[in-house]
């Protein structure tokens, strides 16, 4: 460090300044005697200056400004999709969310295949995703060998890193084909009478959507299902245990009765992560604007519509109508995550954050 | 004392439900393995020096590669750094340091609401405020969208491992005379420095796979381009682009595409899983 000497006084100044107000400085300056002339001219200088013009609050007004500008972003994405999605909202307003008919070059636009493609799929992504998940985060918080949970838990993790638009790539060549030779007539078979699975199969459809999100949000429902049965105190553990249960009954009874609602937090955190999913869906879910019974057949969702299309939009109605999707996606996710976030915080607020493998 | 027998029916219920357990554990291990085995089987053949040297040929041509689109990635990403880094480390600092109020509450609300936005979202507002002005894409652009998506991440792990560093720390430099704004930037920040650098890479590793915010600011390039004013290829979007045509050589680059993106994030992930996260953990202890 090489702050000159008369700097540093001048600070150490300013800070016993701050702290304990002027009537000791001047005891402090004093016992100081060599530099009593600087000291004395600190003093004289008016208040105002004292207080605004330091290194001090310049720094402290820079990094406020950092901060604020975190606002600024989040306001600006708000103010940039009202704007830019007014055009469509004036034409349609509300109906645009219940409207069926998607036909850019007649110039009718309605949300409704894409909202019900985004939930279907997202609904087939939770169903898969929930128990594989839960069940991770039990078997490595709860049951599994010490020296195998860090391997399993950071194999999780990794799954999480993959990019997005890998997954999809993984699913177009290697998960779609699977699924239409081997899975779907499986479920064709035995589960036709429910109307959900039903020819024709191409195998790009809302399930295969939906199969590649649940391996996407395994990680994040799980690590913070871990998260929250860590914080399960343990003498509820040793109380269902010392009561002669086996291990399950102490999980089922001890744990995850106690972390429900964080556990419900989670999943709901993997619900937001996927209503905004985008590349891996666009690949895979065949892209076809309908309200299908079948879950084998092709769907589009809300993110998917606007990758696709955005590029492609012409005119100002159509582009705005694609943006007022995104507004829709916007909301909707924020509230989903503020939901989550709430979830998990009752159950883990007031212990420490811990990084645990 | 007499030990009371754990009725059959309990005791196979246990047994089955650790069985579940371990059975869908196991699922979701070999899934990893399954896509990482075929990441590497088909991308590894098609992964050679043409491929890192040479843009994309005409569609029909075999050969041809993606080097266009590394440069791109890289200066995309480069962008994205400059703004998103500094300004992470700034909101950090602000809400470790200063954030013990109303505001800084609303500062870590709204950027915990940031980090969930999806990214495709990120991509329509990055063109309303980049591109439309401008009046092209750019790789400007593309890295204003990334830079606002690394923000919340880089600045919520500053704010966690500044908060690890301990008070005496301060409070030491506090009584040596040293201002506030010295403490935190010589002392403070330095001490939580690994941790840091961990945020920032995995902020950096997660935006690095992103496709969708680019697909309407950078907009990808078939063509070398060294300009940030211009239309630039990316990795994740040429993969994309590749991955959905009929032509059996795309297909083949783009899983050597991918192969290459996926140990970029996964060697970043992990080297700083190994070597930061042990050395801040015990730094500070």
């Amino acid at each position: 460090m090489g702050a000159r000497p008369e700097q540093r006084i001048s600070s150490l100044e300013n800070r016993a300044t701050r702290q304990a107000g002027p009537s000791s400085t001047k005891t402090m300056g004093t016992s100081e005697s060599p530099n009593l002339s600087l000291v004395t001219t600190v003093q004289k200088a008016p208040a105002w200056r004292r207080t605004l013009f330091t290194l001090d609050t310049g720094f402290r007004g820079l990094m406020t400004l950092a901060g604020l500008a975190v606002l600024g972003i989040v306001g600006l994405i708000v103010a940039e999709l009202l704007q830019r999605s007014a055009l469509a909202w004036d034409k349609f307003g509300l109906h645009f969310f219940v409207e069926s008919s998607w036909d850019p070059v007649s110039g009718s636009f309605g949300a409704l295949p894409f909202i019900f493609g985004t939930l279907v799929s997202s609904l087939v992504a939770l169903i898969i995703a929930v128990p594989l998940a839960v069940a991770v985060a039990v078997f490595v918080t709860e049951m599994c060998p010490r020296p195998l949970r860090k391997p399993i838990s950071y194999a999780t993790e990794l799954l999480a890193a993959i990019p997005s638009v890998i997954y999809g790539l993984w699913a177009i060549f290697v998960l779609v084909p699977l699924l239409r030779l081997h899975v779907n007539p499986l479920f064709i078979k035995y589960f036709a009478w429910t109307g959900l699975f039903s020819r024709p199969d191409y195998g790009y459809s809302m399930f295969a959507a939906g199969v590649v999100m649940a391996i996407m949000i395994v990680p994040i429902i799980s690590s913070i299902t871990r998260e929250v049965l860590a914080v399960v105190p343990q003498h509820q553990r040793e109380a269902a245990l010392a009561l002669g249960a086996t291990r399950w009954e102490m999980v089922r009874i001890g744990v995850l009765r106690n972390a429900r609602a964080g556990i419900a937090g989670a999943v709901i955190l993997g619900l937001g992560r996927a209503l905004g999913e985008t590349m891996a869906v666009t690949m895979v879910i065949g892209n076809t604007p309908q309200i299908a019974k079948s879950l084998l057949a092709p769907g589009y969702t809300m993110a998917a519509v606007i990758a696709n299309e955005f590029n492609e939009a012409t005119g100002d109605l159509y582009r705005s109508a694609l943006i007022e999707i995104g507004l829709a996606l916007f909301v909707v996710t924020i509230i989903v995550n503020i939901l989550a976030g709430l979830m998990v915080w009752t159950v883990t607020r007031g212990t420490p954050a811990r990084t645990n493998a | 004392m007499p030990r009371r027998e754990i009725s059959l029916r309990r005791q196979l219920t246990d047994h089955f439900f650790t069985g579940l357990a371990a059975t869908l554990s196991l699922v979701v291990v070999s899934t990893l393995i399954a896509i990482f085995a075929y990441l590497v089987l088909k991308g590894a053949g098609a992964l050679n020096w043409s491929f890192i040297t040479q843009t994309p040929k005409p569609v029909g041509e075999v050969g041809g590669g993606m080097a266009n689109a590394l440069i791109g990635s890289v200066m995309i990403l480069g962008i994205a750094s400059i703004f998103g880094v500094p300004l992470g480390i700034g909101a950090g600092v602000y809400l470790a340091e200063y954030g013990r109020n109303r505001l800084g509450k609303l500062i870590r609300f709204t950027s915990d609401v940031l980090n969930g936005v999806p990214s495709i979202v990120i991509g329509l507002v990055a063109y309303g405020l980049v591109v439309i002005p401008q009046g092209h894409f750019s790789a400007f652009a593309g890295g204003v969208a990334l830079a606002i998506m690394m923000v919340p991440t880089v600045a919520r792990t500053t704010e966690q491992m500044l908060l690890l560093v301990p008070h005496a720390v301060r409070e030491a430099a506090f009584g040596l005379g040293i201002p506030q704004w010295r403490t935190t930037i010589s002392i403070t920040l330095a001490t939580a420095r690994a941790g840091i650098i961990t945020g920032v890479m995995l902020a950096f590793a997660r935006v690095a796979g992103e496709t969708a915010p680019l697909m309407f600011t950078a907009f990808g390039n078939q063509f070398w381009s060294f300009n940030a004013q211009q239309p630039i290829a990316a990795l994740p979007l040429q993969i994309f682009t590749y991955a959905i045509t009929p032509y059996e050589d795309w297909h083949r680059q783009a899983w050597a595409g991918a192969l290459m993106l996926v140990i970029l994030i996964v060697g970043t992930t992990t080297l700083v899983r190994f070597v930061f996260m042990r050395r801040m953990l015990g730094g500070a202890r």
